[in-house]
């Protein structure tokens, strides 16, 4: 394992999280050591233990093809910042210069 | 020659393919023809209001959980095995991580590294020639929603202020189709996509709709120097990809124009930047969107909210065993059953009236070519100035069907056919009750005939004296005067026969 402090700056900006200079310099160690203690995992996963991306283990849990009431226009936009002729209203997405 | 060329200094395609071989690959979203989406029970009807067809789940809200739509996996797996895909025993779904409002939860559910369909074929006809096409994979996401861009130019995201967005398509179910490189010209690209489009039509699991959205293409293109005799073949260019291309024309024009545009940057030892384009319907050029180098970090992982699928071998084979006849299966059988051509099965097809011919033929036509004629020559164009599909017209196959043995037992002509036509669209009932209520019947009473017959002959003495003198042409004029009287409502050979025996020449 091992994560530095280039590639905490780079998943902040995938995240969209400003992150100051000394906040890297801080979190960087610290993931570090989670990801360790994390890793350990792996000494008692043998070769013969599938990972694991579920909690139960369950298969094929389906639902009908069915429709059911929706959402009313306005109950969906009730708890959006910013609404415009019944859509959700979201701040430019491209920086001007890009 | 300058990189910033406009269209009209390309060089000549033929130029370019001489020198350069196309790698084409094609990746096609379809949306599954589902009643409600993917992860919830939101209906999925297109045009509905927006932000009336969301709930919880499918607008990512705190504590909402996604259960998979059962008919959508179902679909999905239809479509694998039609296109001869091996259907993954286990697999799970995936979240896809990127910030853009399409998607209100700042992930897409997709399939990664585990798709539900891998390595299968399309065969695809092209002049006569079957070009293969392999299928590297087909796998299960959802859809996003519809932005609209406010404050720039023709609704463009380049300088708009802000958008507004509408999520009543996100979370309806799609499959992504993605072929292997092997498509070698925009003839076969288009060509592809119509197929797959039959072929998904043909399952009834989407309405293949590529003007609303619900089929779209984007076509990776890339170029490499033709070898040589004797030489191996080159390793793949760098490729571009053109997203959403909406019409089988733009599939063909997006590739070629990809194809040009290329060539002349390696013609000038430039390289081909990996990057998405966009195709511009009205000019017919593509242009570069936005830089790839960030975006393709996805950081997928197995979507935990989520259970794999685990199909077995048994509901596998059951879905085979349902698969309805496709249609390459079915051009052979027409064409060997009906003794049509290849080129009527295009033409049918194009006008949106295969089916209803084969059901015409399937209600008792008098014949394969009499159901195609009606239907392609007449009712297509009816349909069209009506602005409906075929199928939406008031007549039915059997009504047409009923059509061609009235007019193959002699008791309507192609004339008075239409005229059936006219009142069956016109509501006024079947084609016998339209034949009954306006009198269209070829009128084959003697006596109404006879005495036209003999009114005709009396109106032109002279001409009826050539007929008796041995000019048996010359009875022409007779028999339209006599179709006149009888509003033409007549059979002209019969017509022709009974003056001929009148004038005692027959």
């Amino acid at each position: 394992m091992g994560i530095t402090r280039d590639e905490v700056a780079h998943l902040a900006r995938l995240a969209r999280m400003s992150v100051t200079d000394a906040e890297l310099d801080a979190l960087a160690p610290q993931l570090e050591a989670i990801l360790s203690a994390v890793a350990r995992v792996a000494e008692v996963a043998a070769a013969d233990i599938p990972p694991t991306s579920h909690a139960v283990p369950l298969t094929n849990v389906f639902r009908p093809d069915v429709a059911r009431p929706s959402l009313s226009a306005a109950d969906a936009l009730a708890g959006a910042p910013a609404a415009e002729d019944g859509r959700f209203r979201v701040p430019r997405i491209l920086d001007p210069d890009e | 020659m300058s990189t910033a060329a406009p269209a009209s200094a390309l060089p000549s395609y033929d130029d370019v393919i001489a020198r350069y071989e196309p790698v084409i690959g094609l990746e096609t979203h379809v949306e599954l023809g589902t009643v409600s989406k993917m992860f919830c029970g939101c209906a999925t009807a297109f045009g509905a209001e927006p932000n009336t067809q969301v709930c919880p789940v499918c607008l990512g809200l705190p504590g909402s959980l996604p259960v998979v739509n059962e008919a959508a996996v179902r679909f999905a797996v239809l479509i694998g095995l039609a296109l001869h895909c091996d259907i993954a025993p286990w697999c799970r779904f995936a979240r896809k991580n990127y910030f853009y409002p399409d998607m209100p939860k700042n992930f897409q559910i997709s399939q990664y590294d585990e798709p539900l369909c891998t390595d299968g074929y399309l065969d695809v006809e092209v002049d006569g020639e079957i070009h293969r096409v392999g299928i590297t994979r087909v796998h299960m996401e959802e859809d996003t929603g519809k932005s609209l861009h406010v404050g720039g130019s023709t609704g463009r995201i380049h300088g708009a202020t802000h958008s507004l967005v509408d999520y009543n398509r996100a979370g309806i179910p799609l499959v992504e189709i993605v072929t292997e490189p092997d498509v070698r010209s925009p003839e076969v690209a288009r060509a592809y996509v119509d197929e797959l489009r039959e072929l998904i039509r043909a399952l009834g699991v989407s309405d293949v709709r590529m003007e609303q959205g619900s089929l779209r293409c984007d076509a990776n293109v890339s170029l490499r120097r033709r070898p040589a005799p004797g030489e191996p073949d080159a390793p793949f260019g760098t490729r571009t990809e053109t997203k959403n291309l909406n019409s089988l024309r733009s599939v063909e024009r997006a590739v070629r124009y990809e194809i040009s545009r290329q060539s002349v940057l390696l013609d000038d030892g430039e390289r081909i930047i990996q990057e998405t384009r966009h195709f511009d319907e009205s000019v017919g050029r593509t242009s570069s969107g936005r830089s790839k180098e960030e975006a393709t970090d996805y950081r997928y992982f197995p979507e935990p909210d989520l259970t794999p699928l685990a199909l077995s071998a048994e509901y596998v084979d059951e879905l085979r065993a349902s698969l309805p006849e496709l249609p390459a299966a079915r051009r052979v059988r027409l064409i060997a059953e009906h003794g049509y051509s290849a080129r009527d099965l295009v033409d049918m097809r194009n006008a949106g009236v295969l089916d209803l011919v084969e059901q015409t033929v399937a209600a008792g036509a008098a014949n394969p070519v009499a159901a195609r004629k009606w239907w392609l020559n007449e009712l297509a164009r009816r349909a069209a100035d009506a602005a409906v599909a075929p199928a939406d017209l008031v007549i039915t196959p059997a009504d047409v069907a009923r059509i061609t043995v009235l007019i193959a037992g002699g008791e309507l002509t192609d004339a008075l056919a239409r005229k059936v036509i006219d009142g069956v669209l016109a509501g006024e009932g079947t084609p016998d009750e339209v034949v009954s209520g306006r009198g269209l019947a070829i009128v084959a009473d003697d006596g109404a005939l006879t005495a036209a017959v003999d009114a005709a002959i009396a109106g032109a003495p002279d001409i009826a004296e050539k007929v008796r003198g041995g000019k048996l042409n010359a009875v022409g004029p007779l028999v339209g005067a006599v179709m006149k009287a009888m509003k033409g409502q007549a059979d002209p050979a019969g017509i022709r026969a009974l003056l001929l025996e009148r004038l005692g020449v027959s």
